[in-house]
């Protein structure tokens, strides 16, 4: 077996990992033939991206804590199994998220400061899904995962070859919805990958109370093709992706994605995660850190690490200067908006509501306030 | 003449076959042709690609047709009975009904939820709910409540062609009601939206549903005592017509409106402080709800007590006619 067991203790399948924690590439007799083309420019974009969206979160946490956000769901740690996955989705993939995929839709082509202005609460959404093919982010857990399902449906029936993305975390596997849309992938074998990033805390619950299995080990029994990967490690996520992508491609059914990685942030910036875990947890953790991973195995093989260390950094420091100016410069919304878009077809009732609050407010016209 | 089951029945037809994105999703849907027959001989015309049974997963249903829409697809779901929306609660109101909000209106969610629902018919228990007040309230859904066949077919094109999300609920002890069929493309005539059933001039009955039929046998029976209702058919519960509702409760001044689901909190009570809002200084009484009472569904032998009836109507026409001394609260709720 050329794969090595990275959680010694549970019982069930084998979790793939390309590169161990000291950036040694471990040989994957499934997993190799996907990384076979991969050049240094595409090692460097790793690299860069995740150093991209790193600096992002770390942003967005700032902004938050200085009031310019209403709240932030924190991606640290879970770079390389969000950069490494949608790096492997073809551009005209379709990607149901939740709201921790940031990196995800960054790496999509939404700008940064088009995803946080959802959380400074001057907008619902950020970005039209069909520009970027990736839906709004899902705050209810795993009902997004029966609109992949859905989408892959629609992609059967109209004979393309697309896939759909369900992302959604450890937690949300408890979720009905979650085992309906297994469901329902499997019984009409919808182009459709689940991509499940175990983090292992749905907020202060670890992963052990979820299941007592495996998270991939239910996905066996729905029917479906499953790959347990190192989700700290970009390259055997992108590798398991784009065999998963290749295996839904060819008509063979619906896939399942265990990406094995750990929330080092908080569940939200409303969170305290001192009550419920370790420093020891997250000294381990740190240990496994992605992109440490990464520059390590670009050590290695002999790159130019400082090149490409120093064009993630300028990517890094422009998002972050460009973010925090669009962020403090972004105006609220006139109280118009709030009757935007309720319904695709006029409606009496929000239009006599609009005009009735508007009519109050002008009252008001040319008073102090 | 088609029964109001071979209505809908051909209205779906239609939709299918005018439009190669109209799909139908539900629970014995395909083969069997649904347990009302109302999707029979579909799948075989259509294929099972535009007529799909599914897993028992009412929740799964919905999303998945929410999927389909994502993707530019207009599903026609059928709920098999209404007390089986709940399981997919969370999609309907969570999801379904703020899709095109939450994306600014780039996702458009042509969706409708077929949901036959309403009691009468002897049934177990969550065969007979009236669930439409959840849907009224929530931002984002528009509710339609046809009851004649005529209105079936209607109705349920101009829902499958709505834009927006419509949860679409068919009285179903009224599925055996038989009429002609408007033809052609009649149903574009008209925008969905309440309608006057019978002219009166002392009392405006407001109803929908399985309860316009008793509506109309009291006014016949309330002729007798020389008491002019005026019936409307709500038809749409979202939007409701206010235009119709208040023009008839200006002429008569008085109010009875009926529904089988509970008082508290439901359709009636909406009604009720809209018309005390628009039309307080023309009232003559307090307008008066018939409706089920607050208590669950009940088993069948209790249901003919817990339904709104004839004679139920009548006191309330009676008691806002003041024409009865007992206090109308006790009979009329």
């Amino acid at each position: 077996m050329s794969t090595q067991r990275m959680d010694v203790d549970a019982e069930g399948l084998p979790t793939h990992q390309v590169l161990s924690t000291d950036g040694e590439r471990i040989p994957d007799t499934e997993l190799d033939h996907y990384l076979a083309n991969l050049t240094p420019a595409m090692l460097s974009d790793f690299l860069r991206d995740m150093v991209v969206v790193r600096r992002m979160d770390a942003e967005a946490n700032a902004l938050q804590r200085q009031g310019q956000l209403g709240l932030w769901a924190p991606l640290l740690g879970q770079e390389a199994a969000q950069i490494g996955s949608i790096r492997a989705a073809r551009n005209d993939d379709f990607i149901f998220p939740s709201y921790r995929e940031h990196a995800v839709a960054w790496a999509r082509g939404v700008k940064a400061q088009d995803l946080l202005s959802v959380w400074r609460g001057v907008t619902p959404s950020g970005w039209d899904p069909y520009q970027v093919n990736i839906a709004c982010q899902q705050i209810v857990i795993g009902a997004q995962a029966l609109h992949a399902v859905g989408y892959a449906l629609g992609i059967k029936f109209d004979g393309s070859h697309q896939v759909a993305f369900g992302y959604f975390g450890d937690g949300a596997t408890s979720q009905g919805d979650v085992n309906e849309a297994m469901v329902f992938a499997a019984s009409y074998q919808a182009p459709v990958v689940f991509f499940c990033q175990n983090n292992q805390w749905a907020i202060s619950e670890p992963v052990g109370l979820q299941s007592r299995t495996q998270i991939a080990d239910r996905a066996h029994g729905f029917g479906l093709k499953v790959w347990r990967v190192d989700g700290n490690d970009v390259l055997a996520v992108y590798a398991a992706t784009k065999a998963a992508t290749e295996y839904v491609r060819h008509g063979l059914g619906p896939v399942f994605i265990e990406a094995v990685t750990y929330r080092m942030g908080a569940h939200t910036t409303a969170d305290d995660p001192t009550r419920y875990r370790t420093e020891e947890q997250l000294d381990k953790w740190r240990a496994k850190d992605p992109i440490d991973r990464l520059r390590k195995y670009l050590e290695k093989m002999g790159a130019d690490l400082p090149a490409m260390e120093r064009r993630a950094e300028e990517a890094a420091d422009q998002l972050a200067a460009d973010l925090r100016a669009a962020i403090t410069s972004m105006p609220d919304p006139g109280p118009e908006a709030l009757f935007e878009n309720v319904y695709a077809e006029p409606h009496p009732l929000i239009e006599a509501q609009r005009t009735g609050y508007l009519e109050y407010l002008a009252t008001f016209e040319g008073q102090d306030a | 003449m088609p029964t109001m089951i071979q209505a809908l029945n051909t209205s779906l037809r239609d939709a299918l076959t005018d439009d190669e994105k109209v799909v139908l999703l539900g629970e014995d849907i395909g083969t069997l042709g649904g347990v009302f027959r109302v999707t029979d001989g579909l799948k075989s015309q259509f294929g099972e690609h535009r007529v799909i049974d599914t897993p028992l997963a009412e929740s799964g249903i919905v999303g998945t047709a929410i999927g389909l829409a994502y993707r530019g697809y207009r599903p026609v779901v059928e709920i098999q009975f209404d007390g089986f929306t709940y399981p997919a609660f969370d999609q309907l109101v969570s999801q379904l009904a703020k899709l095109h909000y939450r994306s600014r209106g780039r996702v458009k969610m042509p969706v409708t939820v077929r949901i036959p629902f309403g009691g009468g018919i002897g049934s177990p228990e969550h065969h007979s709910e009236s669930p439409e007040a959840y849907f009224v309230h929530t931002a984002g859904l528009r509710v339609f409540a046809p009851s004649t066949v005529e209105d079936a077919y209607t109705m349920l094109r101009q829902a499958i062609d709505c834009d927006d999300p419509v949860i679409f609920f068919e009285p179903k002890r009224r599925y055996h009601e038989k009429a002609e069929l408007p033809y052609g493309d009649q149903w574009r005539d008209e925008a969905p939206c309440a309608r006057v059933v019978r002219r009166g001039d002392d009392v405006t009955a407001i109803g929908y549903g399985p309860t316009v039929y008793t509506l109309n046998d009291a006014a016949v029976a309330a002729e007798d005592e020389q008491i002019s209702m005026e019936v409307i058919d709500l038809r749409t519960l979202d939007p409701l017509d206010w235009s119709t509702i208040t023009q008839s409760v200006k002429h008569t001044g008085r109010v009875v409106i009926v529904h089988e689901a509970s008082a508290q909190g439901g359709l009636g009570a909406e009604i009720a402080a809209g018309i005390t809002e628009r039309c307080f200084d023309y009232l003559d009484h307090a307008p008066l709800r018939v409706t089920g009472f607050d208590v669950p569904y009940p088993p069948s032998k209790l249901e003919h007590h817990h339904l709104p009836d004839l004679d139920r109507v009548l006191h309330a026409v009676d008691t806002v006619m003041r024409r009865d001394e007992v206090t109308a609260l006790g009979a009329a709720r």
